[in-house]
């Protein structure tokens, strides 16, 4: 029993693992004031990109920084029609979703079913992992899940205890007066959009380099999305994210015990997504109570003042 | 000393001409783009394209072809223009469609036995409609009641549209005469729609796509209602100052538009696959494509039906290239995806121009 | 600044305008709407480049590209319109304007220069409140510290005024005599005679972009700088007809409705107008005489209380039935509530009626009908348009409030309610405006007026009212208002039990 309950332990984090990376991306490029709706083909686009640097170069790292990148790539043509074009955030988005799945399934054409030998494999942690059940739960996993962990703290800090941090902020809520303060909005939201697809990039390259680790087509299924919703239901604040990941990964993982009882096991993937919803408007009643609300200037383009 | 400098300027009234040639000029860049990357992924694009094209255009079959993707498009298309003019983003175009084609599939194996052929149609059809405008609802109370981002809700609903069709097919309904395939069991002959000869079109959804284009440019253009859906898209507090019941419009017009994709939902099952299957064979990315197929159409109703052959054609295409290049299907969405990259840009090109200031060189 | 000129499109903002001061000094920038003024000392702030002209710091050429640039040379702003981000804190704003602040945690440190500066100008204000928590007049407050803070020496202040009650506006002055004996100078802005004459020591005059006349300000009086201003004597709208008041068309009682945060902004109002009166609520903006004139149209739901339109109740009425049983609205907010300004003008034209039988059968609009209303509009308010169908944001401020005004009294209203119908409008349109509301006034219609311009509100008020948190104080007739007591009341000094009586 407490096997099952170290295994569930472990493999929710694991699970949530990918949640909590693109969450937090996408945090920062809402914070700063776009919508970014393409973290889904993003995720993509960095999971076949990151297997096939991996494969090719029998470099796990090298596999992830691939993927950073292609997110990163994808998040730039966002960030370019979206901040200087001031194109709809929210068509942008599924442009790049679109596109995301779509290069990720033309990629990975000859790559799917290849085994990788250049993954990150979980951690032996002495002393720590050997403890009983909770070494299992919390300490034998790869080195991306601390990692998360670790940007979790450090985006925390940056956002609010840093003065880039608060310009950030400040360029979400009300970008008029914070680029009186000299900031260059364009910039500081081209940068955060860029670096959320960055986020997002690296979430896929863990699904494909860790987590699974394989490529298989459609193997995002719909995370990208629940991301979004994550960051609304986190309030944009790092720390809650990490709480709201936990508990999808949980979802995620809790659908495979639950079908030794017979439930169908459709009827049981559909809970991650209703989960979503209720989150969705858990978040939105939450926001009009506590005062806390979505960053003020969010998805509305920037129309900088004639120069 | 005269010295020059670009500056960009904004238009107020674009003409039609730059509009029309702006946006094919978006399409044919978005296209090239994509041939592009074919190139470089190793796939020749000449032949992709040419195949594309032949398939999609070239014979009288595969225009057909083109025409029934093409069909469920603009059904789909003419809502959703309608439903983004009010800004309200109905992304779960897939899942209403899903929805729709169950409950199709619902009265055509239940009631729809026993009863005559045209009614038990007529029934199917109703059936997905409103199965369809149901699945909309949901997203649209919930921006209304809680003020939830109807993208993200309406998305997150495909996925569960798609495991709900699944776990009939696998469950439930899984058909007794399928020899183990996970398809519920055909459908009564007299509940199949007559098709043209050798192929899958038929001429009643033609009509419905039709009927729905002439209907929805009325409606946007010259009732009340399309009046009052722009005023709450352009400005809600107008709309709210108007006396414009803001609920209420967002409820309809979700509802309309889901109803759009739930037809196209009993269309697939009543006159394409005539039973219910894997989600991704039904919908094929209509509910994604038609979002595509609207913005072409700049959000008019009158021109999906162009859009949406277009779209057809290149969705034909993805089959042709699944087939003969041994490609995935998802590739064509890199088609898609870089012609909506394509037109977004075009659009800001179409409201922003490029002019040529001179200035006196500064004399100091 | 010498000889400033600046044009946007077919508009010349600024022509050799020249503009100079000197330490310790305030100079008084007047002029009315549109003259010019934001955009010169946009210019000095680096938001604008002009297209002629230079400025000269200490007899130096400087060039300013940018606001950073401006407040490296020592000149500061406080805007208009707050430049603050309302859902943070003071020090989180103010943090990020001061350029010696840390990169990391630099909050506690703008405290604590916070409070250092405060103490120095004798400005009080808690570092860790919210924004929008503040009052208007705190806000500026802290605009004002920001900008002493960045280390401005010339500071600019935009119309500081509008948005204080007669007592922070003297408490406004009276720190602005500190920082002119600290060595600061001073640049007001304003459009308001009688402020001028008493914060300034001398004033430069603009008219529609140009230099219209500078002066000391103890040789000049509000008659010359008013035609310095206008080029011509201010002739007060009189009073022609005083007409007798009819029966109550509007009641009001106990009417309190909520803002969007929760608490009431209206809060216990009870008023009456009747057929031939115009009754003018005066008040700082903020006060809920906003939210008042949305109650009674039915854009914002009431909490309390009941609201009778010519004897019948009409508190459960949604908008488009107030509308057709004779209420009519012109609201604050002209552009983006009173009108959709991407729509053209006849489909602007029909935003309130659009579902009455005149303009749709069976669902279908008549555009002939909407396009008939448009151009009787464009005619008889002298709407300067080329035609109905140009999109409405093409045109200048005060023909599209003319514009609406002239839509919302088309169906001959019994009741009009009027949220600043003259703002940010040029003289001409406002007189027309004036004139129509007095016509209307003598047609029998009842009229709710709501301004911040006292002088309109007295001018054109059979009986005025004053607003303060929401709640309705007091009504006087014409005759027993003194400006001094609105001014005492608007900043929220008790009623006296006589003046609750009228």
């Amino acid at each position: 029993m407490t096997e099952l309950i170290a295994s569930v332990i472990s493999r929710s984090i694991a699970a949530s693992t990918p949640l909590l990376i693109g969450t937090l991306g996408e945090i920062l490029a809402e914070r700063a004031g776009v919508m970014n709706l393409g973290v889904e083909g993003m995720m993509a686009f960095g999971a076949v990109t990151g297997f096939a640097i991996a494969l090719h170069t029998q470099s796990a790292w090298l596999g992830l920084l691939a993927a950073i990148f292609a997110g990163a790539l994808l998040a730039f043509i966002h960030a370019v029609l979206t901040v200087k074009l001031r194109a709809n955030q929210v068509v942008s988005g599924l442009a790049l979703t679109t596109l995301g799945l779509g290069l990720s399934g033309l990629i990975g054409r000859k790559l799917i079913g290849k085994p990788l030998q250049a993954k990150f494999s979980g951690l032996d942690i002495p002393l720590l992992g050997d403890l009983p059940v909770i070494g299992k739960a919390l300490f034998g996993h790869d080195i991306l899940v601390y990692g998360t962990l670790l940007a979790t703290v450090l985006l925390w800090l940056f956002l609010y205890r840093t003065k880039y941090g608060l310009a950030v902020r400040s360029a979400g809520e009300n970008p008029l007066a914070t680029e009186t303060m000299s900031v260059d909005i364009v910039q500081l939201r081209m940068l955060f959009v860029v670096i959320g697809g960055a986020f997002a990039g690296a979430a896929g390259g863990y699904l494909s380099l860790a987590y699974i680790p394989a490529w298989i087509e459609g193997m995002t299924a719909g995370r990208g999305w629940i991301v979004v919703a994550l960051t609304m239901f986190s309030l944009w604040d790092p720390l809650r994210a990490l709480a709201g990941s936990l508990l999808f990964g949980g979802l995620f993982v809790g659908q495979y015990f639950l079908q030794p009882y017979g439930i169908s096991p459709n009827l049981l993937m559909m809970l991650p997504y209703l989960a979503t919803l209720a989150a969705l408007v858990q978040g939105a009643t939450a926001s009009t109570t506590r005062g806390r609300s979505a960053p003020a200037a969010l998805g509305i383009p920037y129309e900088r003042g004639e120069r | 000393m005269l010295t020059s400098k670009w500056r960009l300027e904004a238009l107020s009234h674009p003409s039609s001409v730059r509009v029309g040639t702006t946006m094919v000029l978006s399409i044919l860049a978005g296209l090239s783009l994509g041939c592009l990357l074919f190139l470089v992924m190793g796939v020749s694009p000449v032949t992709a394209m040419t195949k594309i094209a032949a398939g999609s255009f070239g014979s009288w079959y595969g225009f057909k072809e083109t025409l029934t993707k093409a069909v469920p498009l603009t059904l789909i298309g003419a809502g959703l223009a309608i439903c983004f003019r009010a800004r309200i983003w109905n992304i779960g175009a897939e899942g209403q469609l899903l929805f729709g084609a169950v409950a199709a599939t619902w009265v055509g194996l239940g009631v729809g036995q026993h009863l005559p052929g045209w009614l038990g149609i007529a029934a199917m059809f109703g059936a997905g409609a409103f199965a369809g405008g149901i699945w909309a609802a949901v997203p649209a109370f919930m921006r209304v009641r809680w003020g939830v981002n109807e993208a993200v809700s309406s998305l997150l609903l495909n996925y569960v549209a798609a495991e709900f069709v699944q776990f009939l097919i696998y469950g439930p309904w899984k058909g007794k005469t399928q020899f183990g395939f996970p398809y519920s069991d055909d459908l009564p002959n007299a509940l199949w729609l007559p098709t043209f000869y050798g192929s899958r079109l038929s001429w009643f959804p033609l009509v419905l796509a039709g009927a729905a284009v002439v209907l929805l440019t009325v409606i946007s253009t010259k009732t009340r209602f399309g009046y009052d859906v722009r005023v709450v898209g352009e400005s809600p507090e107008a709309a709210a100052y108007a006396g414009i019941p803001f609920g209420r419009t967002v409820f309809s017009i979700m509802f309309l538009s889901g109803t759009l994709a739930g037809i196209a939902g009993a269309i697939e099952i009543a006159g394409v696959h005539h039973h219910l299957t894997y989600p991704w064979s039904i919908s094929s990315g209509y509910g994604f494509t038609a979002i595509l197929t609207a913005f072409l159409a700049r959000l008019n109703p009158g021109w999906t039906w162009f859009s949406a052959i277009l779209f057809g054609g290149l969705l034909v295409g993805g089959d042709v290239i699944q087939t003969s290049l041994g490609l995935p299907f998802a590739t064509v969405n890199i088609f898609n995806g870089l012609v909506l990259i394509a037109i977004l840009a075009g659009e800001f090109m179409i409201g922003h121009r490029l002019v040529r200031i001179q200035h006196p060189g500064d004399s100091r | 600044m010498l000889g400033i000129s600046k044009r946007f499109g077919s508009v010349q903002a600024n022509y050799l305008v020249n503009l100079s001061v000197t330490a310790g000094e305030v100079v008084g920038l007047l002029g009315e709407n549109g003259a010019g003024k934001s955009t010169l000392m946009n210019i000095l702030y680096g938001l604008h480049r002009p297209d002629a002209g230079a400025i000269f710091l200490d007899g130096v050429q400087i060039d300013v590209s940018s606001p950073a640039v401006a407040r490296v040379y020592g000149i500061g702003m406080v805007h208009q319109h707050f430049m603050l981000v309302q859902n943070h804190t003071v020090a989180e704003n103010i943090a990020l304007a001061l350029s010696d602040a840390p990169a990391w945690n630099p909050v506690p440190f703008a405290r604590a220069k916070i409070e250092e500066f405060g103490g120095r100008y004798g400005l009080k204000i808690d570092p860790a409140a919210r924004i929008s928590d503040l009052s208007a007049g705190e806000q500026q407050r802290v605009e004002l510290l920001k900008a002493l803070m960045g280390g401005a020496k010339w500071l600019v202040l935009d119309e500081p005024t509008s948005v204080l009650t007669p007592r922070e506006a003297d408490e406004l002055f009276i720190l602005l005599k500190r920082m002119t004996g600290e060595g600061h100078g001073i640049i007001f802005i304003s459009h308001k005679l009688d402020e001028v004459l008493a914060i300034t020591d001398r004033v430069v005059v603009l008219r529609h972009g140009r230099p219209a006349g500078e002066c000391r300000t103890k040789d000049a009086d509000q008659a010359s700088l008013a035609r310095l201003m206008i080029g011509r004597q201010i002739d007060k709208p009189s009073i022609t007809n005083l007409t007798v008041p009819g029966d109550p068309v509007l009641e009001v009682s106990g009417l309190s409705s909520a803002g969007s945060r929760g608490p009431l902004t209206v809060n216990g109002a009870s008023l009456t107008v009747r057929g031939g009166e115009i009754v003018g609520i005066a008040g700082i903006s903020g006060n809920g005489q906003r939210e008042l004139l949305e109650t009674i149209a039915g854009s914002r739901p009431a909490s309390a209380g009941t609201i009778r339109l010519c004897g019948t109740d009409i508190t459960c009425y949604d908008v488009r039935a107030r509308t057709a049983a004779g209420l009519a609205f012109v609201p604050e907010d002209r552009l983006h509530t009173g009108t959709v300004p991407s729509f053209s003008l006849v489909e602007n034209a029909i935003l309130r009626d659009a579902h009455r039988e005149l303009f749709s059968r069976h669902g279908f609009l008549d555009n002939a009908k909407a396009r008939e209303r448009s151009e009787r509009l464009i005619s008889e308010y002298e709407v300067a348009a080329p035609d109905s169908d140009t999109p409405l944001r093409t045109l200048s401020g005060g023909n599209i409030q003319k514009f609406l005004l002239g839509r919302e009294l088309d169906a001959a209203p019994k009741l009009l309610l009027a949220a600043h119908p003259t703002y940010g409008v040029d003289i001409a349109a406002a007189a027309v405006i004036h004139r129509v509301i007095l016509e209307r006034k003598s047609a029998g219609a009842a009229i709710l007026l709501v301004s911040e311009d006292l002088d309109e509100l007295l001018a054109l008020s059979d009986r005025i009212g004053v607003m303060f948190r929401g709640e309705l104080r007091v009504m006087f007739p014409r005759e027993k208002v003194t400006r001094e007591r609105i001014g005492l009341l608007m900043g929220g000094a008790p009623a006296t039990s006589e003046e609750l009586r009228c």
